[in-house]
């Protein structure tokens, strides 16, 4: 029973958590039910990684209509690598986040934000397993509406603006996505992402296909915050509580990145979309406006955690670089620097998230010294920054590497020479708290503090350690990343 | 409205009915127009008078906020529990033809408990939303 549902559970544990922790309202008590519903999540996500790895793709046909009439879960080897990765962060977080809630949120508003990460985690694990066009955008919906909470949670009163700014940027990258999918039902008459792509191969192009294609490239984009979609992200980043902002940030943009894939491969990948439209140099263009303007600001900011948001919103350039490369390394790069940027960035915000519970949140001069009295904290950061910078036996080694080998292969020596100037700008920034961080003497505020408590460092440590693990072996992330490219590579004509 | 005696004695007289034509909603909802959805607004609709006429205290004392908080989760755990008792009867998730005996009377019973729970937690969010903005103004207006 248990195996052949696993594609509905991956999907319900967390919605049936979510109900439970309002039930339950004691903090403690829905500590445990996020925990354990968010770790057997995460084991349903790697037993379908095995299965599909092992037997290839899973169609399962919710209430047992079958598709295309019905909804499909459909997971083939790329979704089920990005579950893997949302599922496992999530449950990562959660035992982090006890500590760091009870400093950050009034207690008796943990339940409902328990419940927020649940349905967050839901919608985010949703939008991903799911084979049918609508429900991807009703899960989308899901998982946006529980983040403006996550995000409206935090102390700075600036959060609710932030949250705001989200909202209405969120609601309009979502009706984009709806009329697109709309006009793609209109043409094609059926909602299977599988369906449709057959019926989009097999008509000319028409004119509402183009609209569709870009209402839903405008849309997604606004979620994933690429280049100049990305105002909302720096401040919601920012001003969320340490454990909202960890966990959007290694999950929530990289549902978005998977979903241009899905749309702009599989779905559009044989439409002849792309013999009539620039979309991939489109796609390149702004990814190196990504990469080059983001890095840029983020050397100017002062509050580190908006740093690291603007430097987000730089390494999501890199994953749009290699679905715009169109190749099978640009998309290995891709798709392992999603994995990638999730485990550094994780790694980063959880241990920027130590230092607010000493400190508060953190200005770059109050950081002066951390080395000294958090040196755990301090280590970890280091060790995260290098990663985003693509120093040789990091994680972002691993995927910089493949976007150059693309480049390459397609003969662009000069975007493989931008790739690598534009990670010169991140040493740049890094450099500023490596600096901070270890040559000077501990600022006032720090002077009392002492090294974040054991529960906090451990999991934070879990996401550094996974930054050189699979930086050194990248047989694992790399392998999956390759087959997965495969298979998106095999809807292209 | 203390002094509108009108308003409180045909308030009082219709709210049964608003009540009676929200369970109509919800459980004629298989053969006709309706279903959760409605339901849940009408019912949650009929409070929210309530609270118009006899005032915010008065409603919560009926239905207090937590009997609204577990509204809205009880519904959602009644729609997947209907979902995960298919699982464990052998089919998908929210096949309800394994439900009963025979597949029809099972696609009636499931839908009947799926809209059932559409219909608590609607309503329970519809008086959530209005608890909240309805409790913030006397909030705010008490400090004064």
């Amino acid at each position: 029973m248990i195996e052949s549902n696993l594609p509905a559970l991956q999907v319900i544990l967390p919605l049936i958590a979510a109900p439970l922790c309002v039930l339950l309202r004691r903090s403690s008590l829905t500590w445990l039910v996020a925990w354990s519903a968010s770790w057997a999540t995460a084991a349903v996500s790697i037993a379908i990684l095995l299965k599909v790895l092992g037997s290839g793709t899973i169609s399962y046909a919710f209430g047992g209509w079958a598709p295309p009439w019905g909804i499909e879960y459909r997971i083939d080897p790329l979704n089920a690598f990005v579950l893997v990765l949302v599922s496992v962060v999530a449950a990562l977080i959660v035992p982090y986040a006890r500590r760091s809630l009870q400093a950050e949120i009034r207690s008796r508003q943990h339940y409902l934000f328990w419940t927020a990460y649940q349905i967050c985690l839901t919608g985010l694990l949703g939008v991903t397993i799911t084979g049918d066009a609508f429900n991807v955008f009703v899960f989308l919906e899901i998982s946006s509406l529980a983040t403006y909470i996550l995000i409206a949670y935090g102390q700075d009163r600036r959060a609710l603006v932030a949250s705001y700014q989200y909202l209405i940027m969120g609601t309009i990258g979502a009706t984009f996505i709806v009329i697109g999918v709309g006009l793609l039902y209109l043409m094609t008459g059926t909602l299977n992402l599988d369906d449709m792509a057959r019926r989009i191969a097999n008509m000319p192009l028409y004119r509402p296909e183009l609209a569709a294609m870009a209402f839903l490239t405008v849309g997604i984009s606004l979620k994933l915050a690429l280049f100049p979609l990305h105002l909302w992200l720096p401040n919601a980043y920012a001003y969320a509580p340490s454990v909202s902002t960890a966990f959007l940030s290694a999950t929530a943009t990289k549902v978005a990145v998977y979903l241009l894939m899905r749309f702009s491969y599989t779905v559009f990948g044989r439409s002849g979309i792309f013999e009539s439209l620039p979309f991939e140099e489109m796609l390149i263009a702004l990814s190196l406006a990504a990469m080059f303007l983001a890095s840029t600001v983020a050397i100017f900011q002062d509050d580190v955690k908006r740093m690291f948001a603007y430097s987000s919103i730089a390494q999501i350039g890199y994953m749009t670089l290699g679905i715009g490369l169109a190749n099978a390394s640009g998309l290995t790069g891709a798709i392992v620097h999603m994995f990638n940027h999730a485990v550094a960035k994780g790694a980063i915000f959880l241990l920027l998230g130590c230092v607010a519970l000493r400190i508060g949140q953190p200005l770059m001069s109050q950081l002066t010294g951390l080395a000294k009295r958090m040196p755990l904290t301090a280590a970890g950061l280091v060790v995260g920054g290098l990663s985003l910078i693509g120093i040789p036996g990091t994680v972002g080694f691993v995927s910089k590497w493949y976007l150059v080998m693309a480049a390459v292969e397609k003969g662009w020596w000069w975007l493989a020479a931008l790739v690598v100037i534009s990670s010169l700008l991140a040493v740049l920034y890094v450099w500023r708290l490596i600096e901070v961080v270890y040559f000077r003497e501990p600022s006032e505020k720090l002077n009392e503090a002492t090294e974040a408590p054991i529960s906090m460092l451990i999991p934070a440590w879990l996401f550094v350690f996974a930054c050189i693990y699979f930086g050194l072996d990248t047989s694992t992330t790399v392998g999956t990343a390759a087959i997965a490219a495969e298979t998106l590579l095999e809807s292209l004509p | 409205m203390r002094g509108f005696r009108v308003l409180r004695v045909i308030a009082k007289l219709l709210i049964p009915f608003i009540l009676i034509f929200g369970l109509y909603v919800q459980f004629h909802g298989d053969y006709g127009p309706g279903g959760g959805f409605q339901a849940g607004v009408i019912v949650a609709a009929a409070v929210i008078f309530h609270a118009l006429i006899y005032g915010l205290p008065h409603t919560q004392r009926v239905l207090p906020e937590w009997v609204v908080e577990t509204m809205l989760a009880v519904g959602v755990l009644l729609y997947t529990g209907v979902g995960v008792v298919s699982m464990m009867m052998g089919g998908n998730f929210l096949d309800y033809s394994v439900l009963l005996h025979n597949a029809v009377d099972g696609q009636h019973r499931g839908i009947f408990l799926v809209e059932l729970g559409v219909g608590i937690t609607v309503a329970g969010v519809m008086l959530m939303i209005f608890y909240m903005f309805a409790g913030r103004a006397r909030s705010k207006y008490s400090e004064k």
